[in-house]
């Protein structure tokens, strides 16, 4: 049995296929969040989820790199089957980089601490190492001046912005972003989604789980409209935001559009 | 013309109401006060009739001898706080490292761990504490008949065990109060969840817990006059059997104040540095 949890690729060129997931069901207790995922992503793919409330999105992409454990299906990746359970979930987890709502920064360490305390203590890099491509990465969103100070002394857009850097530092293969603007004062969100555009220009992989419809529209290769735990339509942002074919997805982007 | 009319209605509402409210208000204080002065006048009796009654000068020969109080220095710092000290010293760094094991345990994932970990919270804290120290120092030498090495290793497993249990349900609140957030965000960059414990997660329960665990030291330190059931030697007295010791020699109460005063002199600084360092963490944060 392979140390390091790999599967055999489900097909040749999986890697080329970071994101695989097949026939995906969640359920809580009685509640069936996902019913019957299926959801490839290729490398360099920015994807952005859609979609009201409730209607699982959120529970996709952190089945995708195991916070939630599926009840069902297979989530592969990087080759590596999450759902098998030899499989080494934590190395997994290394190549994805996820950024949250509520930011989750470590409010005991100072900016250069969070962003380089997995750099220690996973990847066992030196402490001139981690910090060197900390601050580089705290340089690639526009905060390294603020490697000192602890994040309760940053706006909330500021950090975000160290919680993309804590992500970035371990030079993650793709990047899950779950709703990373909802908490923001609406003057902050731009600086946010500045950093993530600027992500995405460089090749990055990224599921994005998102309100910001201009956003979507403007920088996503993919948008998927879910509701009530399935995937209703997805395809191009010209297709799926301004000419939804499905009646659910017209319906909720004239709820969401309304204000525009 | 409903605005023409709101004004005069409103001004004969308002009459109304402060009429009637000044009216109960008026009555409601005068009562209050006619209370209070009862209080007072009742309070001056009551003193009146201790400081009558009382033999003064009997109270400050028992209770304050200046003479039998000095004669508990240095003594009482040098060997019975000094004792004290330690108890709490071993007790508290004993019942920390268990506690936080058992804390771990009792939240674990592994049912075999929390089994283990909540009937040891439960028969720890249900147990009084005289009880688990005599059990300790009379009861397993008589089922192992060996005695422990160590002047002060009995007494201090003893209450290393009775604080481990409250330690343990105040460092698992504190893991609880953390938010899940942090678990979920080391975990996300890869760490797993024992190196997510203790990096991440426990560092925040501490400050958190500062205030109980503040406490519980308080507790403890209280807890060594206990000890003394041992039949502690000359070298082991903690304070209050120093106090007692001096009571029975002196025939005189004042040794039970000069303890009184030591004691105040541990704890007092100790609550006054906990705050202090609360203080510090909550503007670090």
């Amino acid at each position: 049995m392979s140390n390091d949890g790999s599967v055999a690729p489900e097909t040749p060129g999986a890697t080329d296929t970071p994101i695989q997931i097949h026939d995906l069901y969640k359920s809580f207790g009685d509640l069936e969040v996902l019913k019957g995922i299926d959801l490839h992503i290729e490398r360099g793919d920015v994807v952005c989820i859609i979609g009201p409330s409730g209607s699982g999105k959120s529970t996709l992409l952190r089945c995708v790199n195991h916070l939630e454990v599926p009840t069902s299906g297979r989530v592969i990746v990087d080759g590596f089957d999450l759902t098998d359970p030899d499989c080494d979930v934590d190395k997994v987890r290394r190549g994805i980089g996820m950024v949250f709502q509520l930011f989750n920064l470590f409010p005991q360490l100072t900016v250069l601490g969070n962003v380089t305390i997995a750099q220690r203590r996973v990847l066992k890099r030196r402490k001139a190492e981690a910090r060197e491509i900390g601050i580089q990465a705290l340089e690639r969103v526009g905060l390294a001046e603020k490697a000192d100070e602890y994040p309760i002394n940053l706006s909330g857009g500021q950090q975000q912005r160290v919680a993309i850097a804590r992500s970035l530092a371990m030079n993650p293969d793709m990047m899950l972003f779950d709703e990373v603007t909802s908490a923001l004062d609406p003057e902050l969100v731009g600086e946010v989604l500045g950093v993530m555009r600027s992500l995405a220009e460089e090749g990055m992989t990224m599921l994005v789980v998102t309100h910001e419809m201009g956003f979507a529209r403007n920088v996503a290769d993919r948008v998927i409209f879910m509701d009530d735990g399935q995937i209703v339509e997805e395809g191009p942002p010209e297709q799926v935001i301004v000419d939804p074919q499905h009646e659910r997805t017209q319906q909720f982007l004239n709820m969401v559009l309304e204000d525009y | 013309m409903v605005r023409d009319q709101l004004p005069s209605d409103k001004n004969t509402l308002i009459k109304e109401g402060t009429k009637t409210e000044r009216g109960t208000a008026v009555s409601k204080r005068q009562r209050a006060k006619l209370v209070r002065i009862g209080v007072y006048v009742a309070t001056v009796l009551v003193l009146v009739f201790v400081g009558l009654t009382v033999d003064w000068q009997s109270i400050q020969e028992s209770f304050f001898n200046p003479e039998i109080f000095r004669e508990q220095f240095p003594d009482i710092v040098t060997q019975a706080a000094r004792n004290t000290l330690i108890f709490t010293f071993f007790g508290f760094t004993g019942g920390l490292a268990v506690g936080l094991v058992i804390a771990v345990m009792r939240i674990s994932s592994i049912r075999a761990y929390r089994w283990f970990a909540a009937p040891y919270i439960e028969l720890l804290r249900g147990l009084p504490a005289l009880l688990t120290i005599l059990i300790i120092g009379f009861g397993v030498p008589i089922a192992t008949g060996t005695q422990l090495p160590g002047r002060y290793t009995t007494g201090s497993l003893a209450l290393a065990l009775v604080a481990s249990a409250y330690i343990a349900e105040n460092i698992r609140a504190g893991i609880e109060a953390v938010p899940r957030g942090q678990m979920e965000a080391a975990r996300s960059l890869g760490m797993t969840y024992t190196r997510a414990m203790i990096s991440i997660v426990i560092p925040q329960a501490f400050r958190i817990i500062i205030p109980p665990l503040t406490n519980e030291l308080v507790l403890l330190l209280k807890d060594t006059s206990l000890i003394s059931v041992l039949g502690v030697t000359e070298a082991t007295r903690e304070i209050t059997r120093f106090a007692r010791d001096g009571v029975i020699d002196s025939a005189n109460a004042t040794p039970f104040i000069a303890a009184g005063v030591v004691y105040l002199a541990i704890t007092i600084p100790l609550t006054r540095a906990a705050a202090l360092i609360e203080r510090r963490a909550r503007q670090a944060r």
